[in-house]
């Protein structure tokens, strides 16, 4: 697996640190780096090409800032163009009353549970939603619309003789007029985007029913094909917005960006589990964090709520987003991380670690690494930076390690401690007030 | 470059994307030049085969290069497939009956990647060889799920242990199991619900259709595949490797191949986990389920032909 961009881009830059700007030679190394980032989260070919040469545009002039390693300059604009283009359009919906939405997307991609998710929050929101069966094929799958729809109290349209899809759509539209809702979602078959008569079937259902809103439900670990599929269904149906799904797993979530700019449609949705109130609206600091695989405070903080008791985590969170997150928190949250899981998940989750793959042995790891910490005193946990050679000597005698592993701690812990600069202030200030917002609510805002 | 997988189901026939379009004229006789090793870098990432193994396909071809720079496509074409062909060997499953009756076989995997599809179609596969199938409807949380094997169960005449949604899963293995076994069935497949692998508490649930099926026969199931859809990318690596710490995975099926994605990704889970690829989803109906070939999926890649 892959090391955390940054660490990469880290020592991609190394050699010129304090050489003053940034050009297109000193550049070459660690550009490479953003490529193969991207392509490792999935990012199309040709759009993680693009993306670099624009990325090299913006980096190639720009003074190396005092105080700031250049691999966290560079990632930072990178981040920043990232959040750029991934909000980029309008992500609300359309205002027009009735609404009329038809989802659409490959098969297993999540359109019927996100219908009957997205008819919940349009209740929410004041609407009266029909959603309307339209898929005939996959066995069942009227059952599953119309089971979510009862447990939602949403009104629902079926037809389970015909297979006329066009006739069941404009069906439902008039049922729909005629009892009052003043929204219509459209749950769709799985299809192909190469298969022309579903293709053709989906189009007419579109030119019958006239949507406002025509959302492709992507699977957010979705490989290369995203660009072609999202092209096709875009060709096809002039899309609205995306709705990403799954996204409650680890996939990085590359292909959003891919379909972004293929398509040009604005992420408007995000599935973050099976329940219907797993639905989020989107936030593009998060995800480019994700794609970049630069951790994720929200979702560990998050982890730890749900495990560890929550004035610890509170106080972790805080300690993370002041960025005064020393040693000795490190080996409390040691000691609690046990209760969370597996130890790469957690690793994959803190601010400049993402992607570090632990060796089998990392259990018999973290026990060193404590030993380490317990080696040091009190004010040297606070304030590692006191941590000369001859202090390092003493902490590994004293915890049986060689000298190089307890260097090798304190870097990353001092990585570690960047990131979390970094993200303290500029570019990310709105992923803070998230945090901030899913501290005091509590609230399902996965990933 | 790269042929469609329609040809696994049509010998080889027709159908070529784009890609395999753009790239056509790189594997013909052209000599290759920088611009078309570009081109044959996109083509390998385009096909989710990952960093690896594109990086090591693309060095053998510019070895090759290097020492002759006379180098035809169809020569770096056969190089790519060679190196594909080599990471792949053993990748093939073969499916063998348990040494006693019935043949346990668990289908798992995240939400939506085809278990269910390819329960039915495994089942009606094996009824075709002339074995006798029991289906276990284990998905009994997402809505519609018992509804939906059981529609497969009618339409292609199999027999289906199910419950309802909300049942205990585990109890339906066990019920399924003991039916499969009174009535002399060879093979019992159980359905199980999709899950992320990221859900420790979900996977606890897996666990325990094991034990509860152990009781019956401390060896089943014997075969545990991950159904994995073939259009995601590397996160697919990550699921096998999660399902597999947790479960102890014994194979393969890689869905959804008749769409235009190469499914590179199982390149990458043989490699890190190599766990055989018993069979390809390449459809919708009962049919489309084709036994996993090297030989064919190579081919396929690299557009050669016999
Ligand atoms: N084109 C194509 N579609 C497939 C293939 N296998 C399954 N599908 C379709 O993918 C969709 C999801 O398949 P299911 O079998 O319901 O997937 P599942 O894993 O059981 O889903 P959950 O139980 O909801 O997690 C359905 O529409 C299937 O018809 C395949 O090989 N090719
Ligand atoms: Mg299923």
């Amino acid at each position: 697996m892959f090391e955390s961009l940054t660490e990469k881009l880290g020592s991609a830059l190394r050699n010129f640190r304090g050489v003053g700007q940034l050009t297109d030679a000193n550049m070459a190394d660690a550009l490479k780096e953003v490529r193969t980032a991207l392509l490792a989260a999935d990012v199309h070919f040709k759009v993680a090409r693009d993306f670099v040469e624009r990325v090299q545009t913006q980096c190639v002039g720009q003074q190396v800032l005092k105080g700031v390693a250049p691999g966290q300059q560079v990632v930072k604009i990178i981040h920043d163009e990232l959040v750029r283009l991934l909000g980029e359009g309008e992500n609300s919906l359309s205002t027009a009353r009735p609404l009329k939405i038809l989802m659409v997307g490959l098969h297993g991609s999540g359109k019927t549970t996100s219908s009957a998710k997205l008819g919940k929050l349009l209740k929410k929101r004041g609407y009266r939603p029909l959603v309307a069966a339209c898929d005939v094929y996959r066995p069942a799958a009227i059952d599953q619309l119309e089971i979510l729809a009862k447990q939602e109290e949403l009104a629902f349209y079926s037809d389970r003789v015909s297979k006329d899809v066009p006739a069941i759509g404009a069906a439902a539209l008039a049922t729909a007029q005629a009892t009052g809702c003043d929204c219509i979602i459209f749950d769709t078959a799985g299809r192909l985007q190469i298969d022309p008569e579903l293709i053709a079937e989906v189009k007419k259902l579109h030119a019958v029913v006239q949507p406002d809103e025509v959302l492709l439900v992507a699977d957010g670990a979705l490989g290369q094909e995203a660009v072609n599929v999202a092209k096709a269904f875009h060709d096809a149906l002039a899309l609205t917005g995306l709705v990403l799904t799954k996204m409650d797993g680890d996939a990085r979530g590359g292909a959003a960006l891919s379909i972004k700019s293929i398509a040009q449609v604005p992420i408007k949705f995000i599935g973050t589990g099976e329940k219907t109130a797993d639905f989020d609206t989107f936030y593009p600091e998060r995800l480019a964090s994700r794609i970049l695989g630069m951790g994720d405070v929200v979702s560990l903080v998050e982890k730890a709520q749900e495990t560890i008791d929550h004035k610890e985590a509170e106080k972790m969170a805080e300690k993370m987003r002041k960025a005064d997150f020393d040693l000795e928190d490190f080996l409390a949250q040691m000691q609690q991380i046990k209760k969370l899981g597996s130890m790469q998940s957690i690793v994959g989750m803190m601010p400049g670690m993402s992607g570090v793959q632990l060796p089998d042995d990392s259990e018999k790891q973290m026990a060193r690494t404590e030993a380490i910490i317990k080696s040091m005193t009190k004010q040297e946990r606070r304030k590692p930076d006191i941590l000369n050679g001859s202090r390092r000597k003493r902490i590994a005698d004293g915890s049986g390690v060689k000298i190089v592993e307890v260097n090798q701690l304190l870097k990353q812990f001092q990585q570690m401690q960047q990131m979390m600069k970094m993200m303290k202030g500029g570019g990310s200030k709105k992923m803070m007030k998230q945090l901030e917002a899913m501290q005091s609510q509590r609230g399902k805002l996965r990933f | 470059m790269f042929g469609l997988f329609k040809k696994f189901k049509d010998g080889f026939a027709k159908t070529v994307t784009a890609i395999a379009a753009k790239t056509h004229g790189l594997f013909g006789a052209r000599i290759i030049d920088a611009s078309s090793l570009e081109t044959l870098e996109e083509a390998l990432y385009t096909a989710d085969f990952g960093v690896e193994t594109t990086e090591e396909i693309l060095a053998e071809i510019k070895t090759a290069y290097k020492k002759d720079a006379t180098l035809h496509g169809q020569q770096a074409a056969a190089i790519g497939a060679a190196v594909l062909k080599r990471a792949l060997a053993g990748a093939e499953g073969d499916l063998r009956p348990a040494a006693s009756a019935p043949t346990v076989i668990a289908m798992i995997g995240v939400n939506g990647s085809g278990k269910t599809t390819t329960a039915a179609k495994l089942a009606w596969r094996l009824k075709q060889d002339g074995k006798t199938v029991t289906l276990a409807a284990c998905d009994t949380f997402r809505a519609a799920a018992v509804e939906q094997l059981k529609t497969w169960a009618i339409r292609l005449d199999l027999e289906i242990v199910a419950s309802h949604t909300g049942a205990d899963s585990a109890s339906v293995a066990f019920d399924a199991w003991q039916a499969a076994k009174s009535r002399g069935r060879d093979y019992l497949i159980v359905d199980t619900a999709g899950r992320l692998h990221t859900k420790s508490n979900l996977m606890e649930e897996l666990a325990k259709i094991r034990r509860v099926l152990q009781k019956h026969d401390p060896t089943a199931p014997q075969h545990r595949w991950l159904v994995v859809d073939g259009s995601l990318g590397s996160n697919s690596i990550e699921q096998a490797r999660v399902f597999h710490q947790s479960f102890g995975l014994t194979g393969l099926v890689v869905t959804k191949l008749d769409g235009t994605s190469r499914g590179g990704a199982l390149v990458g889970i043989w490699r890190q986990l190599k766990l055989p690829i018993y069979f390809l989803g390449l459809g919708e109906q009962a049919e489309d389920l084709q036994p996993f070939s090297v030989d064919n999926y190579v081919k396929a890649v690299f557009g050669l032909e016999d």
